[in-house]
């Protein structure tokens, strides 16, 4: 008994104190930047998409308030398209969670229309949801979907 | 409209929902003719996979006619009989354009469940759930055909709608386990699962030069319609050491390319079943992966793993030192099935690829409930329950 209780009382000062140290790291890390580029690779040629000016409409809305990035993708896979907030969203816990509301965080608005510019440029088109709808939505797919939601970041519909 | 609905788990009905609406230019209204099961769709309803919606359409192996089409589909005309494959491709994406269709970046409208699922998002498929687009299915007498210039292929005259069917998801899944896993002359091929799907796989290795193929299952039925309509080997799981087997009929080797066709909800005889069974009744694994592990396991040093059968998940004890210390390509995909589809069409029509006999069950949509109930049970050899929706019951 006492040779186990050697042998757990060390071993479980080494997981707090790992734990500990760990989470020290974390504090000490630089915040993830709010306002990081986000980016879409559009199967177009880049000679033919170079200027913001040619962006559709779904990224021309947003005028000034974004900043946009127009590069060659490597390997022929056509053109990178990057986009981000000249204003970094709110900072700290409780302004981000304020931040995320039904209409979703601001950086998923941004990737949505990114994505839907790519979609534009390769396809004329953006594809529509089915509609009408045949489906009733259950409280634990709700919760799903607000989980999903609320997890914000970059995701974007 | 009459459409076969998800209401929960286990719960399917018959119900009248709103016919599907034209949304896009390139979209067509195709009136469904015949609509399948697939061994898939039984996950949906045992549960296993996320985003499904109680009213949910289901169904996505089918053939119809074309009754409307948006302004800018160029390449079909109104009634047309087309095969519709069961993954959306907008056909211009970097994705489709290089043949990894079920990737297309365009072609579902939600992308948030499957990038937070899975990192990014698949394309969309009709009738499987929200996290694939929400698309409602093709048991129903309507649906909408997205990207319907690349998605829907015509069929040729002469081949009945029977054979057509099964060119919009088994063939091509099928096809594309046997080709994507590197099936060349010579090869010695082990398929588990003797479903619709691992048929055709078996048919494709052996029509892309397989010296030996060997269909793995339990079902009687299943291994002697393999042995009859397909020509490939078979192995009764229950009754031998399948690994033993497989290294004696390939001179010790092992197989050079082995194709997974059963998914997450496979049975084992080995007291794993009930452990990975009750693991995954709490929730703690989401899928049982016994032909997987199996796969891998038997597959000769440096062969090829293709895994054919759906997973959404995490699975327990995937044996990754097998992997590594044997040098195996373990390779994976939802079915890139437009890249297949117009050359099995062709196959089908000259008679080198046979799929009718897959259908074991024919009814109307209105016995669809049971009709999954028999091919859930596998009662009375059901292999596929196949749904009129024209027809009364």
């Amino acid at each position: 008994m006492r040779r186990s209780v050697g042998l757990t009382l060390p071993a479980g000062a080494g997981v707090v104190a790992a734990w500990l140290l760990a989470r020290a790291a974390r504090r000490r890390r630089e915040p993830e930047p709010l306002n990081r580029w986000q980016m879409v690779t559009i199967n177009y040629p880049p000679q033919r998409l170079s200027e913001p000016g040619e962006l559709p409409e779904p990224i021309a809305r947003f005028g000034e308030a974004l900043e946009i990035m127009i590069r060659p993708a490597p390997g022929g896979r056509g053109t990178e398209l990057g986009a981000r907030l000249r204003e970094s969203p709110a900072r700290g816990r409780i302004a981000k969670a304020a931040g995320r509301t039904a209409e979703g965080d601001a950086r998923q608005v941004v990737q949505s229309a990114l994505r839907a510019a790519k979609s534009l440029i390769e396809t004329g088109e953006v594809l529509q949801p089915p509609a009408p709808p045949t489906t009733r939505r259950r409280t634990a797919a709700r919760l799903s979907e607000l989980a999903t939601l609320r997890a914000g970041g970059e995701g974007g519909r | 409209m009459k459409a076969l609905c998800w209401e929960g788990i286990d719960d399917l009905s018959v119900k009248d929902v709103p016919d599907p609406g034209m949304e896009n230019r390139q979209d067509a209204i195709v009136k469904v003719t015949l609509t399948t099961t697939c061994g898939s769709d039984l996950h949906l309803l045992g549960g296993y996979i996320p985003q499904m919606r109680p009213g949910d359409v289901i169904g996505h192996e089918f053939i119809g006619e074309i009754v409307e089409m948006g302004s800018q589909v160029r390449r079909h005309r109104v009634g047309d009989r087309v095969v519709v494959c069961s993954f959306i491709g907008c056909g211009r994406c970097w994705n489709c354009e290089h043949g990894l269709w079920s990737l297309c970046d365009n072609s579902n409208p939600d992308p948030t469940p499957g990038q937070k699922a899975w990192g990014f998002e698949t394309g969309g498929v009709y009738g499987y759930s929200h996290v694939m687009g929400g698309f409602p299915g093709s048991h129903a007498e309507y649906i909408r055909v997205p990207y319907a210039d690349y998605d829907a292929f015509p069929i040729p005259d002469g081949v009945e709608d029977e054979n057509a069917l099964f060119a919009s998801d088994a063939a091509p899944t099928g096809w594309m386990g046997a080709d994507l896993g590197g099936v060349k002359p010579g090869d010695i091929v082990a398929v588990w699962g003797a479903g619709g799907v691992g048929q055709m796989a078996a048919r494709a290795a052996m029509l892309l030069g397989a010296e030996r193929v060997i269909v793995i299952d339990r079902l009687p039925e299943r291994l002697a319609m393999t042995e009859r309509h397909v020509g490939a080997e078979t192995i009764d799981y229950t009754a031998v050491d399948v690994l033993a087997e497989l290294r004696e009929r390939s001179g010790g080797r092992g197989p050079d390319v082995c194709i997974e066709a059963v998914g997450m909800e496979a049975h084992s005889p080995s007291p794993e079943f009930v452990y990975d069974q009750a693991k995954k009744r709490f929730h703690v694994e989401t899928e049982r992966p016994f032909a997987v592990r199996e796969a891998i396991l038997a597959c000769r040093k440096g062969g090829t793993v293709f895994i054919l059968g759906v997973f959404a998940g995490t699975v327990a004890k995937f044996p990754l030192g097998a992997v590594m210390n044997k040098g195996l390509t373990v390779r994976s995909a939802q079915q890139h099935g437009h890249r297949y589809i117009p050359m099995l069409l062709q196959r089908i029509a000259k008679g080198e690829l046979v799929t009718r006999h897959l259908a074991t069950h024919e009814m109307s949509l209105d016995d669809a409930p049971r009709g999954y109930e028999m091919f859930k049970k596998k009662e009375d050899g059901c292999v596929r329950a196949v749904f009129r929706p024209d027809s009364s019951a």
